[in-house]
């Protein structure tokens, strides 16, 4: 026991090592996070599409009691002999709750297996390549899809910083002083994957899908670009972490109504951060490829889009890689805009002061809310707007957003100036 | 040829710049799923739904009282009110049947019928459940009113052949239904 502790402290000494481990975790954890929010986000979209449009929704799906052969086969309702066998009588209340909660049948769990059952059937089905694609591309493409969202989260951050005996532990996977400027980088290299897709396909439908997501990601990609730069002029850092410790300090950037520096000056900022808000919100909108900006696979038009010629897991990567990059999109607008990891009202320092892993834990409990509330938000959207015609997209991209966001940005930088 | 001038909407500035159509649009969608969520969907009574949306929950909740009047289910052989068998075997319905479920083997009039005067009755007489497409066409032609569509739509064969009704079936399935067939009666 002895040289154990021995050895993990020598090794927890040398400085690579410490840094690769915790890196190591971090990454599981990240890479965990996001794949359980794709799964659970797919949930979410069938859930509240179904409880928006006066359905239930896919509620059925559950842990089968009739795989338990003590209590009966489905047809003997094991609900019965669960309550005879502790004694309940059926008018009992506890039998009525039962019943309403369906557990009569299964344990329904709210539907929440349903996306694990909808993956299974993905993996299951036949896999068909037609014969005239452009085979390397074609297997390529939906790696490019799902790939660039996974990488794009590492500059993230999901808490603060640890103080261990080894060293500080900075609770983002990597802590680059580029970390906006990294999304958008890395999630811009996904058109490769749409555009390789659409064209390896080599049918019609396909390809006018890849062209059209290629105009469309590129288009918003500037207008996103130039909506945070007024963000950037008030933070002054492009370091992920060190933004979200600002607004952990200062007060959200939505929300200013805690920490020093309150002024006329943060309400006049409001004015060119609402607008830069709903500019960037709509862009990650147009770059995940959501609803209303789902031109590059809208049915009506172009059949499936770029994804006409997949199926099976291909399909299934192509799905995953949009949810995806709509959990990415989430946690940028979540980080910039809405304070990250911060719990708020300045609880931050308080928890910190009283114990760090206790005040990491919140922070993340804290960003995965708020990850869970944008999504939910997403969804919200995607339906309750009709889709834009392609010419009503490039318009708004580069007649309106363009024009509002170079506006913004000498908006902020006259606030900054002339008030203070 | 003429031209014709659509008059398009004019939209006023709050409109093209869309935001309150926005806040619009998400508050009549977000009520609709607060008032899911929350068990209380309008119209859940009509369906006897669980209200979570105005769905009926199929294996819990059954179209069976609710069905209209004029619902077609499966098609089915009815007895006269006097007993007798109605069909007379003439086949019109086998003919009309667009989907060719219906086959009828004409044969004698059994000996201990109440009514002997028509010349036929089946001898066998099935419909293949499975190529049935309930459009009502043999009860429309029948000149005996003695093919009627049940409201029945539950029908789960196992195997082809069981997808396939037999005379006693139908016969069990229509009964019997009331107003006299004239036709075949001593008063004629």
């Amino acid at each position: 026991m002895e040289t154990i502790i021995k050895w993990w402290d020598e090794l927890m000494s040398n400085e690579i090592w410490f840094y690769s481990l915790t890196t190591v975790a971090k990454l599981v954890l990240m890479f965990a996070v996001i794949l359980a929010f794709v799964v659970i986000s797919v949930w979410i979209e069938r859930r509240v599409a179904g409880w928006i449009q006066d359905r239930p929704g896919p509620n059925r799906a559950g842990l089968p009691l009739f795989l338990l052969k003590r209590f009966g086969s489905k047809q003997q309702q094991p609900l019965k002999s669960w309550l005879q066998f502790f004694g309940v009588p059926e008018t009992c209340w506890i039998a009525k709750l039962c019943k309403w909660l369906r557990f009569d049948r299964e344990i329904p769990l709210l539907g929440l297996i349903q996306p694990c059952l909808d993956g299974g059937k993905l993996f299951l089905k036949q896999e068909t390549t037609p014969d005239y694609v452009r085979r390397l591309y074609f297997i390529a493409a939906p790696m490019l899809v799902l790939g660039p969202p996974l990488v794009a989260a590492a500059v993230v951050p999901f808490s603060s910083h640890v103080d261990t005996c080894y060293g500080a532990i900075q609770m983002c996977v990597a802590n680059l002083n580029i970390g906006p400027l990294w999304i958008f980088a890395i999630s811009g290299l996904s058109v490769y994957g749409l555009t390789l897709a659409g064209w390896s396909s080599n049918s019609k439908f396909p390809f006018i899908g890849g062209l059209r997501a290629t105009a469309q990601l590129i288009s918003y990609e500037v207008a996103m670009g130039l909506a945070i730069i007024p963000l950037l002029m008030i933070f002054g850092t492009l370091n992920l972490q060190d933004i979200v410790q600002y607004q952990a300090d200062n007060g959200w950037t939505l929300l200013p109504v805690w920490g020093e520096g309150l002024g006329i000056e943060r309400w006049l900022l409001m004015l060119p951060l609402l607008i830069s808000f709903v500019v960037f919100v709509t862009c990650v909108f147009a770059e995940a490829n959501r609803t209303p900006f789902d031109m590059a696979e809208c049915e009506t038009d172009l059949v499936g889009g770029y994804h006409t010629e997949y199926s099976s897991m291909k399909f299934a990567s192509f799905f995953m890689g949009e949810y995806a990059a709509m959990v990415i999109g989430s946690a940028v607008v979540v980080t910039l805009f809405l304070g990250g990891w911060s719990v708020g009202f300045g609880a931050d320092a308080a928890l910190a002061a009283y114990c760090d892993w206790l005040a990491v834990l919140c922070q993340f409990i804290a960003f995965l809310v708020k990850l869970l509330a944008f999504i939910f938000f997403f969804v919200w959207v995607r339906w309750t707007l009709p889709r834009f015609r392609w010419d009503q997209v490039m318009k708004l991209g580069w007649l309106v957003f363009l024009e509002v966001t170079v506006a913004n940005i000498f908006l902020t930088a006259a606030i900054l100036y002339f008030v203070k | 040829m003429s031209y014709i001038h659509i008059k398009r909407p004019k939209f006023s500035i709050l409109d093209k710049i869309y935001v309150v159509e926005l806040v619009k649009g998400l508050a009549l969608t977000f009520k609709h799923l607060a008032l899911s969520v929350c068990h209380k969907s309008r119209g859940r009574d009509d369906f006897n739904s669980h209200g979570i949306g105005v769905c009926m929950e199929f294996p819990e909740t059954r179209w069976d009282e609710r069905l209209p009047e004029y619902y077609r289910g499966a098609p089915t052989l009815v007895h006269g009110e006097d007993g007798r068998e109605r069909c007379v075997s003439c086949q019109l319905c086998e003919f009309i049947c667009p989907a060719r479920a219906i086959r009828v083997v004409p044969g004698a009039v059994s000996p201990d019928s109440t009514c002997q005067k028509q010349e036929k009755a089946p001898a066998e007489f099935e419909i293949d459940m499975l190529r049935c497409i309930y459009c009502g066409m043999c009860q429309e032609v029948c000149p005996e009113q003695a093919i009627f569509l049940s409201k029945e739509y539950l029908i789960t064969p196992t195997d082809r052949s069981q997808a396939v009704r037999n005379k006693e079936t139908l016969y069990r399935l229509g009964g019997t239904r009331k107003g006299l067939v004239n036709k075949w009666n001593e008063h004629k």
